[in-house]
């Protein structure tokens, strides 16, 4: 893991970039993470956790799907607190998908099967989600939370 | 927490008391190895007790899926009981309430599967 935090800009923005391998420790390290910067941002613990639990399956999605869980390949984490939400950032080296592709988890004929709610959930738990080809090549989830008092009590821990 | 799952019978029902994470590597793969031997030994009435599951993602709620259709189709049948918050909320925003039958306690859960 390699966490590159920046100071807060001239709009007060604070930013931490973090590089993780492609590792199934990766995963349960980027919630924990987060969920550590959303409660420092002052987020209460119900966001906290639906936070904590997107980048998981952000995380799991790159993973599984971006690097094919090949080590070699990075996963690019970005934390972006604003005066009003936390926007994160998660890129990953794979050939991209399109969100239309991601079928329904809640279709009927889509109820058992074993994978495809992680989408579904980050939808669910953000206020914001969308997916985008980064511009390095690989899919770029973007989705944020906004902060119920916008004017936020402390930083975020570096 | 790392995850673990403990059998007992009651009858002729398999309670498996689940504790801990049930998410993507070793607790998903723990929860299917671990349905796929009840099985194999012809338990064909398991009910899975996650009072104590303190987290779960997208892979967790898959090998629950799973271990339900692995079940079915061994003409057997998989329930669960005493959902915690957790598993509760996950399952609710998933739809899965209308596929599994769910139990608040032990004993209304054993009789459901005569």
């Amino acid at each position: 893991m390699t966490p590159s935090p920046n100071g807060p800009s001239n709009n007060g923005t604070q930013r931490i970039d973090i590089t993780l391998e492609s590792l199934l420790d990766s995963v349960s390290l980027a919630e924990e993470m987060c969920t550590r910067i959303a409660g420092a941002a002052g987020f209460d613990d119900d966001d906290c956790f639906k936070i904590g639990m997107s980048v998981r399956e952000g995380v799991i999605n790159a993973y599984n799907y971006g690097s094919r869980k090949q080590r070699e390949k990075k996963i690019f984490l970005s934390f972006e607190l604003t005066q009003d939400k936390l926007i994160i950032y998660v890129r990953d080296q794979g050939s991209g998908f399109c969100l239309q592709d991601v079928p329904d988890p809640l279709a009927d004929e889509n109820l058992l099967k074993s994978s495809g709610r992680g989408i579904f959930l980050m939808r669910s738990f953000m206020d914001e989600f969308c997916v985008q080809p980064a511009e390095e090549g690989g899919a770029e989830i973007i989705m944020s939370k906004r902060l119920r008092n916008a004017s936020r009590s402390a930083p975020p821990a570096a | 927490m790392r995850f673990r799952a403990t059998p007992r019978l009651s009858g002729k029902v398999l309670i498996v008391d689940m504790s801990g994470s049930l998410v993507l590597g070793e607790g998903s793969a723990a929860l299917r190895a671990a349905v796929r031997k009840y099985l194999d030994e012809g338990h064909r009435r398991i009910l899975l007790n996650l009072a104590l599951v303190d987290h779960l993602d997208s892979s967790g709620i898959g090998e629950l899926v799973s271990s339900y259709t692995a079940a079915k189709r061994a003409q057997g049948d998989l329930k669960l009981m005493k959902l915690s918050r957790a598993v509760d909320s996950a399952l609710l925003i998933t739809k899965l309430y209308t596929v599994f039958d769910i139990h608040t306690d032990e004993a209304t859960a054993v009789a459901s599967f005569t």
